[in-house]
């Protein structure tokens, strides 16, 4: 979009700032919706006043909204991690502090990352963390996937019943869900009466406060994150294109690997990455269905933050969080912006 | 219905044959059929999509199921490939009961109307997919999947994705992925239903080449008849399910066995009638909507007063400003006496729409073959409009 080179009429501008095609169609509809409401509008013809385009206008929404909600609170957590404990409100020292004549001493120190280094207790944390949500993750798709691959074939009427069932569960208190593993999972719990009831097992299995009750809450809370994007993707796939492999030759089993599979990829890619980030800094499923010996990182931040009080050093241990996400984070965008080109 | 096309088949080719030596393995006794449909019926709940067919193909025909949607074509074509189980009937291929044999261990490839390219394959992988499946070995993959490329003109496009491809070079793609696997019938469901006009005529006379060199038998489903009449050897048309006629695409046109097929291929005129007399080999018929007595060419005979229906095609009837020699009108034998309602000029051709005196409206055209800007017939003109007597067909039904 060029700039105006000439002062068009205010409503002329309104128009102008409306269409096109910036880069981002979400929000060029966003902002064209948000163009109907007059202080916005005021907003924007303040700015192309100024001297601001259309086109850096639109851009501008996104990186604002990063910036008050993202950028923002991550500086005060940086800030917060390079302080050191003090017994004060809040309990941290200041970054800057005045000094006489008017000068302004920085003080920060990174001893709270040197600690997380020493301590084997904050690597450990982020291993098991790291090893705790990769199998969530492998569980949640191979669990999910049949699930989704059932529903899209599934005749076309119980399709909304199903998914319906799939986000139905969003609708109770994610805590009141996990509460209600541990009446299922503790020695006296349903699935120990049903399994000594039917016979099964003489001895109640000890499942609660274990790994494989911290697997079994992430799996069934994140399952529908799984499922969901699968579903969409599944969804649009050409069942004609089943039909062509079985044509040439192949069979029913092997046409699900080598066409429907490849062909999710995009699916399952954002599935997986949808349970494994917010697995990873999971911190009630942990605390509430595992063990003393259950380590997450994110169990970890709440003791140092509301045990130990120590501000400065769960900060840190959330920016290094945040720093192994970053990883996986991109990866992800990179392929969701990869699939949206292909298809366009 | 068959049987009196089968039978007028014989009759008229009989003749033909001492002059000529024609390819028409169905009036071979001796030939036997590659491709045997018998008494094949589809039912979906209490909609019956094929009914009760039986229908014999010959090797390297290029055969035509034709008819409008909905008439079961492509049902009767997904029987063929098996992604439709009959409801009773069998498919014979080659002698051998197809019933049972699910679609991946057919030797029949088919091609899709949506053409159902593999998006994450390149055109090379798409091609070499059927083969794959069949374990040949790569060398020979290599080399079949470039003959197939090199046929279809895709030799510049073969690593290119299918959402790189034009439309009618997916069409091609598709085409090479049914070919490559030398089937013993490819099945094509509309094939050139998604191209631009110019680029369907194009590749009509590219099919038609591709068929004659592989020697496959083609069984294109169509709706759109001169697609069917340009391409087939043979064609079948059909309607709710059944098989109306089948013939050749000359003898579909000039020798229709109902309205319903005289109607669908090509235009016509029909005019009612009842027999009114026998005259040595021909009938006359007394038709108060033509307005005159018809007289027809040599055929069967037809008890007195029966109903029939007189068909001829617009460009059968010559039109004239003259009126015939013979007095009075009421003695005229094929002769339609109107007033030209409309004219539609296409360059090498004109179409007069002629309004009867009864009010009928009658097609005839006429090719120009002299360069005239200024043509004699106009508008409001009275004119005349008469045919030899076997250039109609009597209808029965």
């Amino acid at each position: 979009m060029p700039e105006p080179s000439q002062d068009p009429a205010p409503g002329e501008k309104i128009a102008y700032l409306g269409g096109g095609s910036a880069s981002s169609g979400f929000f060029t509809g966003l902002h064209a919706r948000l163009l109907l409401f007059a202080p916005y509008r005021l907003f924007v013809l303040l700015l192309v006043e100024m001297g601001f385009s259309g086109r850096s206008l639109v851009i501008a929404i996104p990186y604002l909204w990063l910036l008050a909600f993202f950028l923002a609170p991550f500086l005060i957590v940086l800030k917060i991690s390079l302080a050191e404990v003090i017994v004060a409100q809040p309990p941290y020292t200041p970054l800057f502090v005045f000094i006489e004549d008017g000068f302004i001493a920085i003080q920060a120190s990174l001893e709270n990352y040197l600690f997380l280094m020493e301590d084997s207790l904050y690597w450990k944390s982020y291993v098991s963390s790291l090893r705790i949500s990769l199998i969530s993750t492998i569980l949640a798709l191979l669990i999910g996937y049949p699930i989704a691959y059932g529903m899209i074939r599934a005749p076309k009427r119980w399709r909304f019943a199903l998914l319906m069932m799939v986000i139905l569960p969003f609708w109770t208190s994610f805590l009141i869900r996990v509460y209600a593993w541990i009446g299922i999972l503790k020695k006296e719990g349903l699935l120990n009466l049903a399994l000594t009831q039917l016979g099964l097992i003489s001895e109640p299995l000890t499942i609660l406060n274990t790994d494989i009750a911290v697997f079994i809450g992430i799996v069934y809370s994140y399952l529908p994150f799984m499922i969901l994007p699968l579903y969409a993707n599944l969804e649009k796939m050409d069942l004609g294109l089943l039909e062509a492999a079985a044509d040439l030759g192949c069979r029913p089993i092997k046409a699900f690997w080598v066409i429907t599979v490849p062909l999710s990829l995009p699916g399952i890619v954002a599935g997986c990455f949808l349970v494994f980030i917010p697995a990873l800094g999971e911190f009630v499923i942990p605390d509430l269905l595992g063990g003393s010996q259950t380590l997450m990182i994110g169990k970890t931040l709440w003791s140092e933050f509301f045990n130990n009080r120590d501000w400065p050093l769960s900060s840190a241990v959330a920016v290094i969080l945040l720093l192994v996400l970053v990883l996986p984070i991109v990866l992800f965008q990179r392929m969701q912006e990869r699939s949206t080109r292909a298809e366009g | 219905m068959s049987d009196t096309g089968a039978t007028g088949t014989a009759a008229r080719s009989s003749g033909a044959s001492a002059t000529r030596k024609r390819w028409e393995p169905w009036n071979d006794p001796s030939e036997r059929p590659h491709v045997q449909i018998a008494n094949l019926t589809k039912r979906f709940g209490d909609f019956v999509a094929v009914d009760d067919i039986s229908l014999d193909i010959y090797r390297k025909e290029f055969f035509s199921l034709l008819g409008p949607s909905g008439c079961g074509k492509t049902t009767l074509l997904r029987m063929l490939a098996g992604f439709e189980l009959p409801s009773s009937g069998q498919i014979l291929l080659e002698g051998e009961d197809m019933s049972g044999v699910p679609p991946y261990e057919r030797p029949v490839n088919m091609m899709f109307q949506s053409y159902a390219l593999f998006p994450h394959m390149n055109v090379e992988k798409n091609i070499a997919f059927g083969l794959k499946q069949d374990g040949v070995p790569k060398p020979e993959i290599e080399r079949r999947v470039a003959e197939v490329i090199e046929m279809v003109q895709l030799n510049a496009f073969a690593k290119r994705k299918p959402h790189q491809l034009s439309g009618g070079q997916r069409q091609r793609v598709a085409l090479a992925r049914s070919l490559v696997k030398k089937p013993k019938m490819l099945l094509l469901d509309e094939p050139l239903g998604a191209l631009d006009k110019n680029l369907r005529t194009q590749t009509q006379f590219e099919l038609m080449n591709i068929q004659e060199e592989t020697g496959i038998t083609f069984v294109i489903v169509t709706h759109d008849q001169e697609e069917a009449m340009t391409v087939s050897s043979r064609i079948a048309v059909m309607d709710h399910g059944k098989i109306v006629q089948v013939s050749t695409p000359a003898e579909l046109y000039e020798y229709p066995n109902s309205r319903y097929v005289a109607d669908f291929i090509g235009e016509v005129n029909i005019l009612e009638g009842r027999v009114d007399s026998r005259e040595g080999d021909h009938l006359m018929i007394q038709s108060s909507e033509a307005g005159c007595a018809i007289q027809t060419g040599p055929s069967a005979d037809e008890p007195v007063g029966r109903q029939v229906w007189i068909a001829v095609r617009p460009e059968k009837l010559s039109i004239s400003l003259e009126a015939p020699a013979s007095t009075p009108s009421s003695t005229w034998v094929n002769c339609l006496a109107g007033e030209v309602w409309d004219i539609g000029y296409l360059g090498n051709l004109s179409i007069y729409h002629v309004k009867l005196d009864n009010g009928k409206m009658v097609t005839a055209t006429q090719a120009n073959m002299a360069r005239l800007i200024e043509r004699p017939i106009t508008w409001e003109d009275r004119v005349y409009l008469t045919w030899a007597p076997d250039a109609a067909v009597v209808l029965l039904n």
